[in-house]
C-alpha cells in the first residue's frame, strides 16, 4: 500500500490538480450542453431579435441601431455569462452541496481552486460570446466587424470575462444562499441596463445623471471597448481609458473575491 | 507503542515519525468567547487507529479541520506525516484523505466519476484511475450502480462512496468525522468492517465519534475530549481499567399505587457505596429507571436498594449489573453524560 502511495504522490502536482478540476467542470458542462446553451443564448438572442430586428422593422429604432447594439450584446453576454457561471455554483458549493470540499482538499493552493473557477467561467463566457456571432449574422443579416481591430476585440472579451467572474467571485463568496435571489436582482438587473450595452455612453450627454450611473458600472467599459473595436465610427470612450478602468476594477474585485474565497474555504 | 495502565497525556518526543502530531493546539473562532480547541496535544503512530471521543461541540471536528488544512489554528502546532499543516498545506493534502460527516459528493457526476476525478485531482495516472475505482466500488458493494449519480443513494451508501473515494489516492492518513452517525445498524457494521480492513492494511485512521461503542470497537487508542480539552488518552481497556472496582447497578421500578414521591432517587443516592445516581427515565414518567455508580460491588446493593424502593412505594421490576464502559469513563472525567 505504501509503495503504491509513493507512486501516486510523485505524480501529484498543483498544475495537474488544477487541470483535473478544470476537466471536471468541462465534462459536466459538456454533459449538460442543451441546458448550458439555453442558459447563455436565450437572453441575448431575444434582445437581439426584439431590439435589433423587430423594433427596427417596425420603424421604432433608427437604421443602424442594430449595428451599435450588437457589440453591446456581446459585452452583456460575456460579462453576465461569466458572472453566472461563477456565482451560482459557488454559492451552492459553499452553501449546501459542499462539493467544493473535495477540490479544496486536492493538492493545490486554495487560490488555484478560485483561479480555476475564474478560468472556467471565462471559458463558458467565450463560448457563449462566440455563439453570438453566427446568431447575429442569422438574425441581423450581417454583423459589424473590423478585422484590423481583432486584437482589441479579443482583449475586451478577456477583460469582460474576467470582470464578470470577478463580480461572480465576490457575490459567490459574500452572499449567503438565502440572499442569493435578492442579491441577484439587485446586481443583475442594474448591471444589465446600466452597462451601456443598449446605447453608446457618449450619446447620454443629454442625461447627465444616467451618464454618471452608467460610468459607475464597469460593464460600460466593456461595451464601449467592444464598440471601439467593431463600430469605430460610433462615438465611444477611448479604448485605453476602458482598459485602464477595467484593470483597476479587476484589481479591486479580485482582491475582494480571493479574500472572500479564503474566508469561505479556510475557517 | 501504547502506554497501558495509566492515563498518559504526554506527546511522544520524536514527532517526526508520527503520522499525526498535535501540540498545544488552540482554535478560537472569531466572535466566539471560548476556545473551540483549548490546548490539545496528542500523537498518532503510523498504522494506528486513533479515536477522538466526545460529545457534540467538544472540538473534535475543529481538531480534524486543522489537521486537514481547512481550519487555521489560533495557536500550537499540527503536523501530518512530519509536515506542518500551516507551513505546507499542499504537501499535507497529498498524504491525507477526509471522510466528512455530511455527504459532499459531486452530484453532477456518477459515483464512479466521483472516484475517478478525485484520483485525477491527486495525480493518479489515467490508466490506474478506472481500474482502481471499479476495484473499490466492488469492495464497497456499489459496482452495479457505478454509473448512478450520488443523489440516488442512501446516507449509508453515500458514506461508503466517500470512503471509497478517499482511498482512491491511497492516503497515508485517513480522517473520518463521525463515520457512522445516522447510519442504520447494518450499514454501520459494514463501515466498521471496511475500516478494520484498512487498519489491517496499515492505513493510519483518525476518527471522531460521540459513540463509545464505535470508539471501543475500532480504536487502538482513544482520546476523550470535552470543551476543547483532552481529558485522557489511552487504549479503551486501559481507560476502563482506570475505573477498576467500579460497577454500576441499573434498576427499573414501577409505582405500586398512584404516583409515589420523587425522593426515591435521593434515598438511593444516600446508600453506602453509591457515588452517583443517574436518571435514565424521563423526569415525570411514572416508571422509574435509574443507574447507580458504585464504589463497591453491585450484587451486595440489590437487596438494600429493593427495600429502599419498597419503602417509598415502588416495586422493583428489573435489575442489571454493569461493568464500566467508555461512557462511564467519560462521566467520571466530566461529570456529564456523553450525549
Amino acid at each position: 500500500m505504501s509503495e503504491a502511495a509513493a507512486a501516486f504522490e510523485s505524480r501529484a502536482t498543483p498544475l495537474r490538480a488544477f487541470l483535473a478540476i478544470l476537466r471536471r467542470d468541462v465534462y459536466v458542462t459538456a454533459n449538460e450542453l442543451p441546458a448550458f446553451l439555453a442558459q447563455v443564448i436565450m437572453q441575448p438572442l431575444f434582445l437581439l431579435l426584439v431590439f435589433g430586428k423587430i423594433l427596427g422593422s417596425l420603424g421604432y429604432t433608427k437604421p443602424g441601431y442594430a449595428q451599435l447594439l450588437f457589440p453591446g450584446l456581446l459585452s452583456l453576454t460575456v460579462v453576465i455569462t461569466s458572472m453566472q457561471a461563477l456565482a451560482f455554483p459557488l454559492v451552492a458549493e459553499f452553501g449546501w452541496t459542499m462539493e467544493i470540499e473535495d477540490r479544496l482538499l486536492a493538492p493545490l493552493p486554495t487560490a488555484l481552486v478560485a483561479a480555476e473557477k475564474v478560468v472556467f467561467a471565462s471559458l463558458r463566457a467565450f463560448v457563449a460570446t462566440a455563439l453570438m456571432l453566427p446568431i447575429g449574422i442569422l438574425v441581423l443579416g450581417s454583423i459589424p466587424w473590423v478585422w484590423s481591430n481583432t486584437p482589441l476585440f479579443l482583449l475586451m472579451l478577456v477583460l469582460g470575462a474576467l470582470l464578470g467572474s470577478g463580480i461572480g467571485l465576490v457575490m459567490g463568496t459574500y452572499v449567503t444562499p438565502q440572499r442569493l435571489n435578492i442579491m441577484f436582482s439587485l446586481v443583475f438587473t442594474p448591471l444589465l441596463f446600466t452597462g451601456s450595452s443598449q446605447y453608446p455612453w457618449p450619446s447620454l450627454s443629454g442625461l447627465p445623471w444616467f451618464q454618471v450611473i452608467t460610468a459607475l458600472n464597469p460593464m460600460t467599459y466593456v461595451s464601449e471597448g467592444l464598440r471601439a473595436a467593431l463600430v469605430p465610427d460610433v462615438p465611444h470612450i477611448d479604448p485605453l481609458v476602458c482598459i485602464a478602468i477595467l484593470l483597476a476594477a479587476l484589481v479591486v474585485l479580485f482582491t475582494l473575491g480571493v479574500r472572500g474565497f479564503y474566508r469561505r474555504a479556510i475557517n | 507503542m501504547f502506554v497501558l495502565g495509566h492515563l498518559d497525556l504526554r506527546v511522544p518526543n520524536s514527532t517526526d515519525q508520527l503520522a499525526v502530531s498535535v501540540v498545544d493546539l488552540v482554535k478560537r473562532y472569531p466572535k466566539s468567547p471560548v476556545n473551540a480547541v483549548d490546548g490539545a496535544s496528542f500523537g498518532v503512530s503510523p498504522g494506528e487507529v486513533f479515536g477522538l471521543l466526545g460529545p457534540n461541540g467538544a472540538g473534535k471536528t475543529t481538531t480534524v479541520g486543522v489537521l486537514t488544512t481547512r481550519v487555521r489554528p489560533t495557536g500550537g502546532q499540527a503536523m501530518v506525516a512530519g509536515m506542518d499543516v500551516t507551513v505546507d498545506p499542499v504537501g499535507v493534502r497529498r498524504l491525507l484523505a477526509v471522510v466528512p460527516q455530511r455527504s459532499n459528493l459531486d452530484r453532477s457526476i456518477s459515483i464512479r466519476n466521483n472516484l475517478i476525478f478525485h484520483a485525477a485531482y491527486h495525480g493518479v495516472a489515467a490508466a490506474e484511475r478506472g481500474r482502481r475505482a471499479d476495484e473499490l466500488l466492488e469492495q464497497f458493494g456499489l459496482l452495479e450502480r457505478r454509473d448512478t449519480k450520488p443523489d440516488f443513494f442512501s446516507g449509508g451508501q453515500a458514506q461508503r462512496i466517500m470512503i471509497a473515494r478517499a482511498l482512491m489516492h491511497a492516503p497515508r492518513v485517513l480522517f473520518l468525522d463521525e463515520p457512522t452517525t445516522g447510519l442504520d445498524p447494518a450499514a454501520r457494521l459494514f463501515v466498521w468492517e471496511r475500516l478494520r480492513e484498512l487498519r489491517d492494511a496499515g492505513v493510519t485512521l483518525l476518527l471522531t465519534t460521540h459513540d463509545m461503542d464505535e470508539a471501543a470497537e475500532l480504536a487502538d487508542r482513544v482520546a476523550i475530549m470535552d470543551r476543547g480539552k483532552l481529558l485522557a488518552i489511552d487504549t479503551p481497556p486501559a481507560l476502563i481499567r482506570s475505573l477498576e472496582g467500579r460497577q454500576t447497578l441499573e434498576l427499573a421500578a414501577r409505582p405500586l399505587n398512584g404516583r409515589p414521591p420523587d425522593d426515591a432517587i435521593d434515598l438511593l443516592g444516600a446508600m453506602p457505596q453509591v457515588e452517583k445516581v443517574e436518571r435514565i427515565s424521563e423526569p415525570g414518567a411514572a416508571d422509574l429507571h435509574i443507574r447507580l455508580y458504585l464504589a463497591g460491588e453491585a450484587p451486595k446493593l440489590v437487596a438494600p436498594a429493593a427495600s429502599v424502593l419498597d419503602g417509598v412505594g415502588y416495586l422493583l421490576t428489573d435489575v442489571k449489573l454493569g461493568t464500566p464502559t467508555l461512557e462511564d469513563v467519560f462521566i467520571q472525567l466530566t461529570g456529564r453524560m456523553l450525549r
